[in-house]
């Protein structure tokens, strides 16, 4: 058997992964492209109902905790472990930050009444009632992924601190970076096309 | 990548994000969304190429990666073969 | 077979890593693994067949026969479900691809046989999720596997779990095909090169591709399924200013590369079979090697071809129907080179080769039909009749599964180092052929004139094909039974089979037969190409 690891391949599947991910939000995608493009006027009019001050601090909540993850990559290179288990410390923080940004977000519209099937949603134009079921379903799909990559980055945390992930062999944190980033990529995307259709 | 790079590349990140929300503000009508893809296309590209280190992988990653957002806009764009001229 | 002193253990026998089931269902060999797929696949393919059977009885004759519409709905439904779903997309990747990629490549494993096992625990938890949802709620779905809003979304059977045993299972294929393009790129053994692959491995490969690209979507559309179910999203329901056609759009932009998924597999096993039984060098290596890539990604661009008649726009119908006639050209780039493998080959007949011939016989016929679907003008007159189900069966049953079949009668005595017996394997050939084409032929037939489907009750007129093909569906499933009782007695009692009995000339005809669990002792050496026949000595 070859016990000796295969970097680039463990890569190439990391990569293969994100792959399927991004064709899994592209579904979501493509169905708001297509919508946007019958409804403007009531996308444009939903989308002023969202916060673009919370969109824009979680944006950059998002890239800081980018930021972060690849530090603490370039730091394990470089053979500081304290420094990187402190930078995947604040990426999990950052995640946080930003989820709990979005529990705020969506607690004040599903208080509002603007909630999947409500009786007020159902009130409003066509254009409005898929724009909402756009946003949460999207953006639920993104918080799914953030929660799982703050489940994800703890391990890698406990990799690093444990040594099974070290300065000669961390392709683990490497792999876990993408994902992360791949995350990062898809609210780059969500951000202005649900916050800034105004 | 070194520390200054990666902070260098989280700064241009930021200043883009700031640039689209600021463009949104102008209103352009239709060339708004178009404005705001660009934008975040570029955000994209830029975390793609450094942060996830692309641009310094081989050609054929590279071009895996390219394929799979290609097939993306290709079901985008034949979809709307339909739903344009509905 | 027992070890001697110069033959490693099999990986059949192999006890090193412990002993009885959980040596199996928690190995990491992809032996072993494969087998397990196998063996889960024929399983439910029985059962997919018992429910084929159910409904030919049903339309013996006009009326109720057995049972009433919604049973009948529940049984197309299912029956569609654990085919497609369980046996064809699964079926040669998970089963001979998982057995016989790495040992073709000179490897000792996938890139990441945990990963292996965790592919074939995600489709068995897929198939008892549909179970349950066959046995708990409201009963088995009714909506067909193809789940069409807005009934999907109101219907109360047990749509929901349904879809999401899908999900799990379509996740357990992406898996695959992510390990699987891993290996091919990563592990392929000094002096493997591209040119050197067996296209079998070059049909995995771009199987593999829209594995991976592909069937994600259909993760995000039986999501939005049950989200629709669930929450009432709304995002396909007009009256919450969703459209139902982009379900349509969404659920084919899968679907349809899924049949590529199906066929590429089974068109890697015949371009193998053939060389081998013409004992010619295949015609047009690198034209078939393109030609699976080529396939992948054209039939990734036909999508709206299941729609012409749902209200899409007609730029999109005629654009769709031009790009269907593309897909075309690269299948038939491989029947001509098959063909002219075998021009002036030395053809040895025995049944691996039949079962390729007549691959290319009911594949074409699939083919064709497709052409017919394929130009809008005339799908408008068979679109949802029975025309479809004639061609879909030609495709997907003559097409993969005979080179399921063909794999199996290669294969088996690498996989079991026991001969099946050969005068009863071509009988049940023979029978089956006749079965099938007795049970397909009369539906292109009765959809041309009109007979709808999925519906229970006909008018009289089209009940003499219904019975030629419900009879048809008795004598194909005796040549089945024919088939499997011939396989799986010579596992135990068949004559002992040498390394080679075929003459191949690919990888693994050159490790024992069964293979050890260590494929090979120390690095492998190349030898030959693949198609390379001078030289190879034949080992019964």
């Amino acid at each position: 058997m070859n016990d000796h690891k295969d970097y680039q391949g463990a890569k190439l599947g990391m990569w293969l992964f994100l792959f399927t991910e991004v064709l899994l939000f592209g579904g979501l995608f493509v169905l708001y492209a297509v919508y946007l493009s019958r409804y403007p006027e009531s996308f444009h009019k939903a989308g002023q109902d969202l916060n673009p001050v919370f969109g824009t601090i979680n944006t950059a909540v998002l890239i800081t905790s980018s930021l972060t993850m690849a530090l603490s990559i370039s730091a394990l290179q470089k053979g500081n472990v304290k420094l990187s288990k402190i930078l995947i410390m604040l990426t999990i923080c950052l995640a946080l930050c930003f989820l709990t940004i979005k529990y705020f977000e969506w607690g004040a519209h599903i208080h509002h009444g603007i909630y999947p099937n409500s009786p007020d949603l159902l009130k409003l134009p066509k254009g409005e009632i898929v724009f909402y079921g756009l946003y949460y379903v999207m953006t639920g799909l993104h918080g799914v992924h953030v929660l799982i990559g703050i489940v994800v980055l703890s391990f890698l945390w406990r990799f690093v601190h444990t040594g099974k992930v070290s300065q000669n062999d961390c392709v683990m944190l490497e792999n876990a970076g993408l994902y992360w980033h791949l995350v990062d990529l898809v609210w780059i995307y969500l951000f202005p096309l649900f916050y800034l259709i105004v | 990548m070194s520390y200054r790079a990666l902070i260098t590349v989280w700064i241009v990140l930021l200043a883009l994000t700031a640039l689209t929300v600021w463009v949104s503000t102008i209103h352009l009508g239709f060339l708004n969304v178009a404005a705001a893809l660009i934008i975040a296309s570029c955000k994209g590209l830029v975390v793609v190429a450094f942060f996830m280190h692309l641009k310094y992988e081989n050609a054929g990653l590279k071009t895996m990666v390219l394929m799979a957002f290609v097939i993306l806009a290709i079901f985008i764009g034949l979809t709307f073969f339909d739903v344009v001229y509905r | 077979m027992a070890s001697t002193a110069s033959q490693p253990v099999s990986f059949l026998q192999d006890k090193s890593r412990g002993s009885g089931i959980f040596s199996w269902i928690f190995s990491t060999d992809h032996k072993r693994i494969g087998l397990l797929y196998f063996w889960t696949i024929l399983t439910m393919f029985g059962i997919g067949v018992v429910l084929g059977l159910l409904m030919r009885l049903e339309l013996i004759a006009p009326g109720e026969t057995i049972v009433g519409a919604e049973t009948y709905n529940v049984f197309f439904t299912l029956h569609g479900v654990i085919m497609i779903f369980t046996v064809v997309i699964p079926s040669i990747p998970a089963a001979f691809g998982n057995i016989f990629l790495p040992i073709m490549i000179g490897a000792e494993d996938v890139a990441f046989p945990r990963l292996n096992l965790l592919s074939w625990w995600l489709y068995i938890i897929g198939i008892a999720v549909i179970v349950v949802s066959m046995i708990t709620g409201q009963g088995p779905p009714d909506t067909g596997w193809t789940f069409y809003v807005p009934f999907s979304e109101f219907t109360t059977s047990n749509v929901t779990v349904a879809a999401i045993g899908v999900f799990i299972m379509g996740f357990s294929s992406i898996l695959t095909g992510l390990n699987f393009l891993t290996t091919i790129h990563r592990l392929r053994m000094p002096g493997m090169s591209w040119t050197k692959l067996p296209l079998f491995v070059w049909s995995l490969y771009a199987t593999a591709w829209i594995q991976v690209l592909a069937t994600p979507i259909l993760g995000i559309t039986v999501a939005l399924i049950v989200l629709e179910r669930v929450i009432g999203v709304g995002l396909f329901d007009p009256a919450k200013g969703g459209d139902p056609l982009m379900y349509q759009h969404l659920f084919w932009i899968y679907s349809h590369p899924a049949v590529y998924i199906m066929v590429l597999p089974a068109m890697g096993v015949v371009t193998e079979i053939i060389p081998t039984f013409a004992r010619k060098h295949i015609f047009g290596y690198k034209a078939i090697a393109v030609s699976s890539l080529m396939i992948a990604f054209a039939g990734s661009l036909v999508w709206a071809h299941h729609m012409f008649t749902s209200g899409m726009s007609d730029t999109a119908v005629m654009i769709f129907s031009f790009l269907t006639f593309i897909v075309a050209i690269p299948s038939a780039i491989k029947v001509f080179n098959w063909v002219a493998t075998l021009y002036k080959g030395s053809i040895q007949v025995e049944a691996p080769l039949l079962f390729a011939l007549a691959f290319i016989f009911e594949f074409s016929i699939g083919g064709l039909t497709g052409l017919v679907l394929g130009s809008a003008g005339t799908d408008i007159h068979v679109h949802d009749t029975y025309f479809v189900v004639g061609h879909f069966h030609y495709t997907i049953f003559g097409g993969t599964m005979m080179g399921m079949f063909g794999a199996m009668h290669y294969w088996w005595p690498k996989m079991f180092g026991r001969m099946y017996n050969r005068g009863r394997a071509f009988l049940a050939w023979a029978i089956i052929f006749v079965g099938f084409n007795a049970l397909y032929f009369p539906m292109l037939i009765m959809g041309l004139e009109g007979m709808p489907r999925r519906y229970y009750d006909y008018l009289p007129q089209y009940q003499n094909a219904q019975v030629i093909s419900t009879v048809g569906s008795w004598v194909l499933v005796v040549g089945l039974i024919i088939m499997f009782y011939n396989l799986f007695s010579a596992m135990k009692k068949g004559k002992p089979a040498g390394r080679n009995p075929w003459g191949a000339a690919t990888l693994e005809w050159t490790v024992p037969s069964p293979p050890p669990t260590l494929n090979f002792v120390g690095q492998p050496v190349l030898e030959r190409g693949p198609y390379d026949y001078k030289g190879v000595v034949v080992d019964e």
